[in-house]
């Protein structure tokens, strides 16, 4: 193949001029999932850890449940299971919204379980010293355990975070507008790999920034070997 | 509460689909077998490239590992079985998902294995030098055997992304575990197989997954 019939093929001028619009709403939507997520998940994963942290048994037990299954399942299945599950029940959700909803639990429990991992490595000691200062539960946590735990679950944070952001490409699968969903209808109109092309560009814009200050966070974070 | 029971238990359902998930299963298991050892392989080739003296051979591993971790692997997987085709290149859904895997797993573990190089001391090379090894006999003998145990749970944490990430080959519509489960599901308008999937990936991966925890929290304390 030729260079010509290359270019004509993946990077023909006008069919990059025309998805580019439709490419650029498909980063809009992967960037307000990608935000949306990252928030509610955190969120969510941070309470659990704090709510774990009480040490209640029972609730406990259910946490570690919740964490266990969606840290095990391929974030495809709980996506299929919602989208085409819920409506069987009289439940329907936008796929925007089972998308949103999923990630945010997925990232949750991993979130969860890092923050968790954190909060044990600080020394117990600093408990009974910051309490017996009179300090209550949550001012413990808040201003002596998690500023010392976070040091170390900033890393696999980033990480964890870089890859299920990326995750919001499995949108496609169930039909959010999102960047490869766009591309992939707009290959099929025109029979043309070029708007593929210009989709996958759009990932590395938004992913390499990304995976670069991920990369930056570790080395600045990480733990120093003698 | 009985239509939850209806909807996602289903007993005969699941009865009925059992031999095609089966089936999925062996294709899923397959899909593992081919893409963790290649993605294995090609993960230590790229962290002995990222080593090598030659700085245009680390730049450019360097760059496409960056390239391969930024795309999503959904992505990669289109871009290789919708977008070859356009050059003439038609791969079949297998080959497309371990050609995609490779290009992906190959930059994840071979980070680690950069990393897992890079934490074993100068001390070791010096001594091994000292004793007359060669760079290669030092390499193999020497620096690896202390760099996988330094990277080990990150190396069984990536395998179990790996499992899970088999899943998306059913986007191409390669029949692996995933893929069954949805075709039963469409055909039964019922949620039941998938959910018979869902176990099935709970009982291969949370045995790891909970051997992780463990590994992080006595790392932790």
């Amino acid at each position: 193949m030729d260079l010509a019939h290359f270019l004509d093929t993946f990077f023909r001028p006008d069919l990059i001029r025309s998805s580019l619009p439709l490419i650029g709403k498909g980063m809009l939507i992967t960037l307000e999932i990608a935000i949306a997520v990252v928030v509610t998940g955190f969120a969510l994963g941070f309470g659990l850890a704090i709510l774990r942290a009480r040490g209640i048994k029972a609730v406990n037990a259910l946490i570690i449940v919740f964490v266990d299954v969606l840290r095990a399942l391929p974030p495809l299945v709980p996506v299929l299971l919602v989208y085409f599950g819920l409506p069987g029940l009289g439940i329907s959700l936008s796929s925007f919204a089972v998308l949103w909803l999923v990630l945010s639990l997925v990232l949750a429990a991993f979130v969860e379980e890092i923050v968790w991992a954190g909060i044990l490595s600080v020394r117990k000691g600093q408990w009974d010293a910051a309490r017996s200062t009179g300090l209550g539960f949550l001012p413990t946590l808040t201003h002596v355990i998690l500023p010392q735990a976070v040091r170390l679950t900033i890393p696999p944070l980033t990480n964890r975070t870089i890859a299920i952001t990326k995750n919001t490409a499995l949108g496609t699968v169930i039909g959010v507008g999102e960047i490869l969903n766009q591309a992939t209808t707009a290959v099929s109109f025109s029979g043309n790999a070029t708007p593929l092309m210009v989709g996958a560009v759009a990932y590395l814009v938004i992913f390499i920034p990304v995976v670069m200050l991920g990369g930056w966070i570790e080395r600045r974070f990480a733990w120093k070997r003698a | 509460m009985d239509l939850i029971a209806q909807q996602f238990f289903n007993l005969d359902i699941m009865r009925q689909a059992w031999p095609l998930i089966l089936k999925g299963l062996t294709m899923t298991l397959l899909i593992c077998a081919a893409v963790i050892p290649l993605g294995l392989v090609g993960g230590l080739l790229v962290a002995l490239a990222s080593q090598a003296k030659s700085a245009v051979l680390r730049r450019s591993v360097s760059a496409a590992i960056t390239l391969f971790r930024a795309l999503p692997p959904l992505v990669l997987l289109i871009l290789i079985y919708a977008g070859l085709p356009f050059a003439g290149i038609r791969l079949s859904p297998f080959a497309a998902v371990c050609l995609a895997f490779l290009l992906n797993n190959a930059s994840f573990y071979g980070e680690i294995f950069r990393a897992g190089i890079e934490s074993v001391g100068r001390g070791q090379w010096e001594a091994a030098r000292s004793t007359g090894l060669r760079p290669t006999a030092i390499m193999t003998h020497v620096v690896l055997p202390q760099a996988v145990r330094n990277v080990l749970p990150d190396l069984v944490s990536n395998t179990i992304e790996v499992v899970k990430l088999t899943s998306l080959a059913s986007v191409v519509a390669l029949p692996e575990l995933l893929h069954s489960a949805e075709m039963a599901r469409s055909v039964t308008y019922n949620s039941s197989p998938v959910v018979l999937a869902a176990g099935i990936y709970l009982l291969l991966l949370w045995p790891f997954v909970r051997l992780m925890s463990r590994l992080e929290h006595r790392v932790a304390q």
